[in-house]
């Protein structure tokens, strides 16, 4: 857990570049800081580390007040990843990812049982990879060893800066799958910077909008989404919000809710998609009119039904406008 | 031909011995100057005021002809007695290596990616791990650079070094200008830029060796 309590940061006299910022990260969770560049998410995530000192108020990081601790051990107990994944690269893929066991003095055969499972967690091959050094490795790779190393010595608590900010889209969309994933298994718990929207709905178990370095809104994406506290909010994330929030939406939702369409046999050009796909992509794909049908598969592969565009805003209509509206009245 | 043949017959110990000497000064001028130069580089990056003014001070001693600074170094060391021969060329020769071994020290450890450097404090090293594991390693080829220059340099000033007694190759060139023996001199130059060729060949493989792949391409 990392509780923030009134925490301010002056650059002397004038520069103020948090204020009073209040919040908590629960234990296991992702709490991603958004907002435009210069609003202090970055500055707020490296106080927690001690990168940058707190001018007034206290971070708790596990019932522990930082300021009461040891810098270097504090860091340690702190898995940091930064955007440009910061590999050494003079040190082998090992050593890089090693390295704050090896500071804490792990002995020889624990660290390299903690690689195999860590590179196991990655889907990279633990003897060929190990030896190789960064720059044999592609962006990718490179950044899921960044935040293996960030993981190697079990730390509790997670700092990533921007951690997907350098990749293109389509390895971004794919390593952040893959992150969520292996978050579910470790279970961290997790303060991350994006400037994305994208990235902070999808990735977020809360949002933390700040704007020069006050807090606008902090709430779950789709509270954020639907219930935008003010005009800074609502502008932040677009006359396209409601669209947005379909990304928090799967295709088993809208079937629970307002149930699919019959597939018809009979159509020759259909395209397969999973249940578990969000809305969001689905309503895209819908919209390119890739084929004349869209069949929907379970987790056995078994054609459950077809999903049109006119569902899709259907759903949109009264699961989430509705919502919205409702709440505006209310 | 036949000339050179005899002449070198006659004199191929002679060089041989003042090239070994010559070495031998060079080298010894060169560990010293690196004993010094590399810790104060380091100890540089943590203090710019002091490095600002160590590196003005190293730029102008750079600027002194050699022959003045030898001629300097004559009535400081005759005070104990040392005012020719070997001490006084060594000590000049130490504080000509100071700025190229200072300088590329303290740049090249200055220039390692600050990401790198912040991702090393982030993971909680301390300052002298990450001076040791990340950014001497990093620094490693510009520190070689430095050195190299600092070498071929030495090698040169060395001959001077012989007008203040403290013999090596410069012998034969200053013996054969005075003596308008064309042989010595052009066997004197022509043994000091081979000396000069082979130092720079093993720095080189020493500084491939000890940098890995990834800072050399």
């Amino acid at each position: 857990m990392i509780s923030f309590k009134n925490v301010t940061k002056r650059y002397g006299e004038e520069i103020v570049a948090v204020n009073d910022v209040d919040f908590t990260v629960e234990e296991g969770k992702i709490v991603v800081l958004l907002g435009p560049s210069g609003c202090g998410k970055t500055t707020l995530l490296r106080m927690v580390n001690r990168l940058e000192s707190i001018s007034e108020g206290e971070i708790i990081i596990n019932n522990e007040n930082s300021k009461d601790l040891d810098a270097i051990e504090l860091r340690r107990k702190i898995g940091y990843v930064i955007q440009s994944n910061g590999l050494f690269p003079n040190m082998t893929i090992e050593e890089n990812v090693m390295l704050v066991p090896d500071l804490l003095g792990w002995s020889k055969k624990e660290k390299r049982e903690r690689f195999e499972y860590l590179m196991k967690l990655i889907g990279l091959d633990a003897k060929d990879y190990g030896k190789r050094y960064p720059h044999e490795l592609s962006g990718g790779q490179q950044q899921r060893i960044g935040v293996v190393r960030a993981l190697a010595a079990d730390p509790p608590v997670m700092l990533m800066d921007e951690p997907f900010g350098a990749l293109d889209p389509i390895i971004r969309d794919k390593i952040q799958e893959e992150f969520l994933q292996i978050q579910r298994e470790v279970k961290k718990t997790i303060l991350f910077v994006s400037h994305d929207i994208d990235e902070a709905i999808k990735m977020a178990d809360k949002i933390v909008l700040l704007r020069n370095g006050e807090i606008m809104q902090f709430d779950t994406p789709s509270k954020m989404l639907s219930h935008p506290k003010n005009e800074f909010v609502s502008q932040f994330f677009g006359k396209d919000r409601a669209i947005k929030s379909l990304s928090l939406h799967t295709v088993e939702d809208l079937q629970t809710i307002i149930g699919l369409g019959p597939v018809d046999e009979s159509v020759q050009d259909t395209k397969t998609i999973n249940i578990h796909q969000d809305l969001r992509n689905t309503l895209s794909m819908l919209m390119n009119q890739e084929a004349d049908q869209v069949v929907v598969k379970n987790d056995q592969d078994e054609n459950i039904g077809t999903i049109t565009i006119d569902l899709v805003q259907k759903y949109l209509h009264f699961e989430i406008k509705g919502k919205m509206s409702a709440s505006q009245e209310g | 031909m036949e000339k050179w043949l005899r002449f070198l017959e006659v004199n191929a110990p002679r060089i041989l011995e003042l090239t070994i000497d010559h070495a031998v000064l060079v080298s010894l001028a060169i560990v010293v100057a690196l004993l010094i130069g590399i810790p104060l580089g380091i100890y540089l990056t943590t203090n710019q005021y002091l490095a600002d003014t160590v590196l003005q001070i190293a730029s102008i001693t750079l600027t002194i002809p050699s022959i003045a600074l030898f001629g300097v170094m004559i009535p400081i060391f005759s005070l104990i007695n040392q005012g020719i021969g070997f001490v006084p060329a060594f000590v000049a020769l130490v504080l000509y290596s100071q700025l190229p071994i200072i300088r590329n020290t303290y740049t090249g450890i200055k220039n390692v990616n600050p990401e790198m450097r912040d991702a090393a404090i982030g993971m909680g090293m301390k300052t002298h791990q990450r001076l040791l594991r990340v950014e001497i390693p990093n620094a490693m080829p510009v520190i070689m650079a430095g050195v190299r220059t600092a070498v071929i340099m030495n090698i040169g000033i060395a001959v001077i070094a012989s007008y203040i007694g403290a013999g090596g190759l410069g012998v034969l060139i200053t013996q054969g200008i005075s003596r308008g023996d064309n042989y010595l001199i052009i066997s004197g130059s022509i043994a000091v830029a081979i000396l000069a060729i082979i130092a720079d060949s093993i720095l080189l493989l020493i500084q491939k060796r000890f940098t890995i792949k990834a800072l050399t391409d």
